[in-house]
């Protein structure tokens, strides 16, 4: 195939941000999706610097208020200001997220590595592992575990676990076959041959290629996460104090929301979850197309 | 005779987040039938890019923008899709580069060359479509029970000999073969040429080898057409090439080629081939030629031909016509006579 | 002082399988010693399959024979720890074949040459490092700052080989392997890197073997060649002889097959005898035997190497007349 070489010391080299823009601006979805997502960040961050989270509360306010200019999104049947419920809900979907995605990705970019650089009894035994947990039916499993909780154990740390638990063989099966074919690559032979030591080359030669496939990972177990924290509290398993997005739903659907004309109480909550789901989505497809080369229109 | 293939004029090019890139800049060159032809050059000189412009395969951001290929009487370029869609493998045939490695692993090769000529005639009957698959792996040297077989079970060589009895299917015009053997071993590439020569005077078909192993184009060619930055430097017959080649980048190429004779010498060509996005004002050659002239940096030197023989080279030594450029050349011609 | 690198009988097989294990020899009892004092420059030269690969890998300590012994100064590298260990790896280097795998695509080119500067603390100071890369790189014919500071797919292939070749100076071993080189770059740019591996040969005295299938450029850069056929050696010796006048069949055969860029040489002055290489076969015998235009009875058992002549030995029942030499000895008829 003919290789164009660019021309010698004719084109100044684009900075990193010069070029991370003009790719946003072909990667449609990676666009739009973090720009949601600023956009949902932005709302709860500016949200927790002016309400007070107590009014995220039951009993804190006035109840079944349509929206107005005092409660903008309204208020519920217990009483919560659903404007400080939302942000509230908002930072701890957000939390989390972030917490089982990170501790889900975490694993499994460690057990990813381990099984597939040093192969032999190691890989074997964590491929078994993540191959026969991966058929078991995740829903079921949480809410199992959720249901056969105490009421009061169950916090948004609980269920992280939960997620977690049942997460992690996606990102350990994806980083171990990326690390295979990349432990084979000429470079890292020619590290080794340069000096490098096991853990340069496991850190600085292979860990940064794998960048955007943990990138991937990580969002992809976010959004597993967010999801099913979300369905698990709208079947009511979820921590029932907390105005987690998915409580409200529950909660209002509970108390027959629409047929007494509360129609904000349900909408917000839902409205937000598909922008968070929505976003994600968008993001991971971007970041498909990103780290697979194939994928990847003319760089 | 009438060339079997008439090239004129043909432009290609690509455009890029870097802007466009002149792959193609005007390409004429004829074949006559039963001839081969060799296309060297450098990579990125454009060859590969002749050889699917031809085919019509140049997908976007590349576009062909002009020009003529003239297949026996036919011009591919102003054939309709369906039209150059039957025309390839029954008029013009390509072996594309790396070849052996697409042929498809789940069917057997009998079914994929079956495959090729339900292509173009759906209504040939199956055992008249399977002789002739059968006879076209006699043609290439290999036993008919290859027709049974899958691609996996075939060594590298092989599995170039089916891909050229693939094209042979529909009795082309023309082949054209873009490096057919680089990724074979130096005893098996011989075996390929050799299976590629025979067919070649079965069917009486023209062949275009593409390529940049000179070595190669010496045993197998009748001519030899160099291309460097997409345009046509030398066209001249395989031994006028190689005893007297006029273009200086033909010589340098011709100067740098290692023997059993001059052990221990090397000589390369100096400076880089330029991008195809910033192609030099004038001739594309001039940076890095021995022989350059003020009017070489400004005008682009005409692809003419170099009477008396059929000879044509795209230089501004030969196009002043007088005695001191004459000089000049025979100053230029190199002292590897090996006649 | 014991030899730079030698070689003891070394045989590799790679198994497959669990249940029916199926083995397959790469190489075969090679024994081979390479001097510090007399930097030479040597081919090994083969097909694929031929386990010239494997030689290398052996050769860089990438994997360990399955019997036999290699030495790095006396000591076998398989034990070599620490100190020692970073001393062999910075006197044998290689150059690969392919100029892009070798680039760490997240990194610029620099990090190439950058690397082994820090590890094997070829710099003291950051100015100290970037001159090195300056002299490297302007000694392979490329500007350094048109070079240094973009990433490997900006720039052509033959500029990438050219900076592989340029970390080889600026490492300077005392052995390096050359894995194909020019293979896949550019005919014009051959004589460019081939010249500065020859260069790095004559005038900083760096042993070089040149592995290749390619016998033309071998014939112009190599004092003594190894011909290599499915892991055992057919032909060994002085360059000049073995590819002018080759006596093994399996050297006779490539030879033929070579495609010269001379039009007084055509194939079709001689015949290609040999047969089609069917896949898989289990030979007990002459590897070459199942293709060999000459084969005998006597080839059923492996043939061992005679010598020819004090700077030539082929492994050929054909020349049964002449003295055997001991594979140990091999290094003894090739000319530095």
């Amino acid at each position: 195939m003919a290789s164009i070489a660019v021309p010698q010391g004719q084109v100044r080299q684009p900075g990193r941000l010069a070029l991370l823009l003009r790719y946003l601006r072909r990667n449609v979805s990676l666009a739009i999706g973090l720009f949601v997502l600023f956009l949902l960040v932005a709302f709860t961050v500016t949200g927790l610097l002016t309400v007070d989270p107590k009014d995220a509360y039951p009993l804190a306010v006035r109840s079944k208020q349509p929206p107005s200019l005092e409660y903008p999104l309204g208020t519920d049947f217990f009483g919560r200001n659903l404007y400080a419920a939302m942000v509230v809900g908002m930072w701890q979907t957000a939390l989390i997220g972030v917490l089982a995605g990170g501790l889900g990705t975490l694993i499994g970019t460690i057990l990813g590595f381990v099984s597939a650089y040093f192969g032999g009894w190691t890989d074997s035994t964590i491929k078994g592992i993540c191959q026969i947990l991966t058929p078991i039916p995740v829903f079921l499993i949480q809410v199992v575990i959720a249901g056969s909780l105490d009421k009061r154990d169950v916090t948004i740390y609980t269920m992280a676990l939960i997620v977690v638990l049942l997460a992690w063989m996606g990102p350990t099966l994806v980083i171990r076959s990326q690390v295979l074919t990349m432990k084979e690559r000429q470079f890292v032979s020619v590290a080794k041959l340069s000096g490098v030591s096991e853990w340069g080359v496991i850190f600085k030669e292979i860990l940064p290629n794998l960048l955007p496939f943990i990138a991937a990972a990580f969002v992809t177990q976010v959004f597993a996460a967010v999801f099913a924290a979300f369905y698990l509290a709208v079947i009511g398993l979820g921590p029932l104090r907390e105005p987690l997005l998915g409580n409200i739903v529950w909660a209002a659907q509970s108390q027959g929301a629409f047929f007494n004309g509360w129609w904000w109480w349900p909408t917000w909550p839902a409205l937000a979850m598909v922008l968070i789901l929505g976003s994600l989505a968008l993001i991971i497809m971007g970041l498909d197309e990103f780290a697979n080369p194939r994928v990847r229109r003319s760089e | 005779m009438p060339p079997v293939l008439q090239v004129r004029d043909l432009q290609v090019s690509y455009y890029t987040d870097s802007g466009r890139a002149r792959a193609l800049d005007g390409v004429t060159l004829e074949l006559n039938p039963g001839e081969k032809l060799g296309l060297v050059g450098e990579s990125g000189s454009g060859k590969s890019t002749m050889a699917l412009a031809m085919m019509r395969m140049i997908k976007p951001p590349g576009r062909i923008e002009g020009g003529q290929v003239i297949v026996g009487d036919t011009d591919l370029m102003a054939l309709s899709e369906e039209g150059m869609r039957k025309s390839r493998l029954s008029k013009i045939a390509y072996i594309p580069q790396g070849a052996m490695n697409s042929l498809n692993p789940v069917l057997r090769i009998g079914a994929q060359m079956i495959d090729a000529i339900r292509a173009h005639n759906p209504s040939e009957s199956r055992a008249g479509a399977q002789e002739r698959c059968l006879s076209a792996l006699e043609s290439v040297d290999l036993k008919r029970g290859v027709y049974k077989m899958y691609a996996h079970e075939l060594s590298g060589g092989m599995k170039q000999r089916v891909c050229i009895a693939i094209s042979i299917l529909m009795r082309p015009q023309v082949i054209i073969a873009d490096e057919p053997t680089s990724a074979l071993d130096v005893v098996t590439q011989r075996q390929v040429m050799e299976t590629l020569d025979h067919i070649q005077h079965q069917l009486g078909c023209a062949i275009i080898l593409i390529g940049h192993d000179m070595g190669l184009m010496a045993q197998f060619v009748d001519k030899v057409a160099v291309m460097y930055a997409g345009r046509l430097m030398e066209l001249s017959s395989v031994r006028e090439m190689f005893t007297d080649p006029k273009h200086p980048y033909a010589q340098a190429l011709i100067r740098s080629l290692p023997s059993l004779e001059n052990k221990g010498v090397f000589q390369g060509i100096p400076g880089l081939a330029p991008s195809l996005l910033r192609l030099p004002s004038g001739c594309a050659f001039n940076p890095r030629c021995t022989f350059v002239m003020d009017v070489c940096k400004s005008t682009v030197p005409a692809f003419l031909p170099l009477p008396p023989s059929e000879r044509r080279v795209a230089c501004h030594l030969y196009t002043t016509g007088d005695a001191e450029a004459m000089s000049v050349s025979t100053r230029a011609a190199t002292p590897t006579e090996k006649v | 002082m014991a030899p730079l690198l030698e070689l003891k009988n070394v045989t590799k097989t790679y198994s497959r399988g669990l249940i029916n294990r199926t083995s397959n020899t790469a190489l075969s009892n090679i024994s081979l010693t390479i001097d510090e004092a007399e930097p030479t420059i040597m081919t090994v030269a083969g097909e694929s399959g031929s386990g010239k690969t494997t030689l290398a890998m052996l050769l860089l300590g990438f994997t360990t024979p399955t019997s036999g012994t290699i030495f790095y100064k006396g000591k076998d590298i398989s034990t070599l720890h620490g100190e020692k260990r970073m001393s062999f790896r910075r006197e044998v280097q290689a150059v690969f074949q392919d100029p892009f795998a070798v680039f760490n695509p997240f990194y610029t080119v620099d990090h190439l040459l950058s690397v082994p500067i820090k590890k094997f603390k070829l710099a003291k100071t950051k100015a100290q490092a970037r001159d090195k890369m300056d002299e490297a790189l302007t000694a392979v014919g490329l500007r350094p700052d048109d070079i240094l500071g973009r990433f490997p797919h900006q720039l052509s292939g033959g500029q990438r080989q050219r900076i592989n070749v340029a970390r080889a100076l600026v490492l300077k071993p005392r052995l390096l392997i050359a894995d194909e080189p020019v293979s896949m770059v550019d005919a014009s740019l051959r004589a460019n890197i081939l010249e500065t591996l020859r260069s790095l040969q004559r005038d900083h005295g760096v042993t070089i073997i040149y592995i290749t299938h390619d016998l033309t450029t071998a014939y112009h850069i190599s004092k003594s060649i190894i011909v290599l056929y499915r892991g055992g050696v057919m032909e060994a010796g002085d360059v000049d002889k073995v590819i002018k006048t080759p006596q093994h069949p399996y050297t006779r055969l490539l030879i033929d097959s070579i495609p010269w860029p001379d039009l007084s040489r055509r194939w079709g002055e001689t015949e290609l005898k040999a047969k089609e290489p069917e896949g898989g076969e289990k030979t007990t015998g002459c590897r070459f035997a199942p293709r060999c235009p000459y084969v005998m009875e006597q080839c059923k058992t492996p043939p061992p190497l005679f010598q020819l002549n004090r700077t030539q030995t082929a492994s050929c029942f054909l020349y049964g007349a002449n003295p055997e030499l001991e594979p140990e000895r091999l290094s003894e008829l090739l000319p530095v």
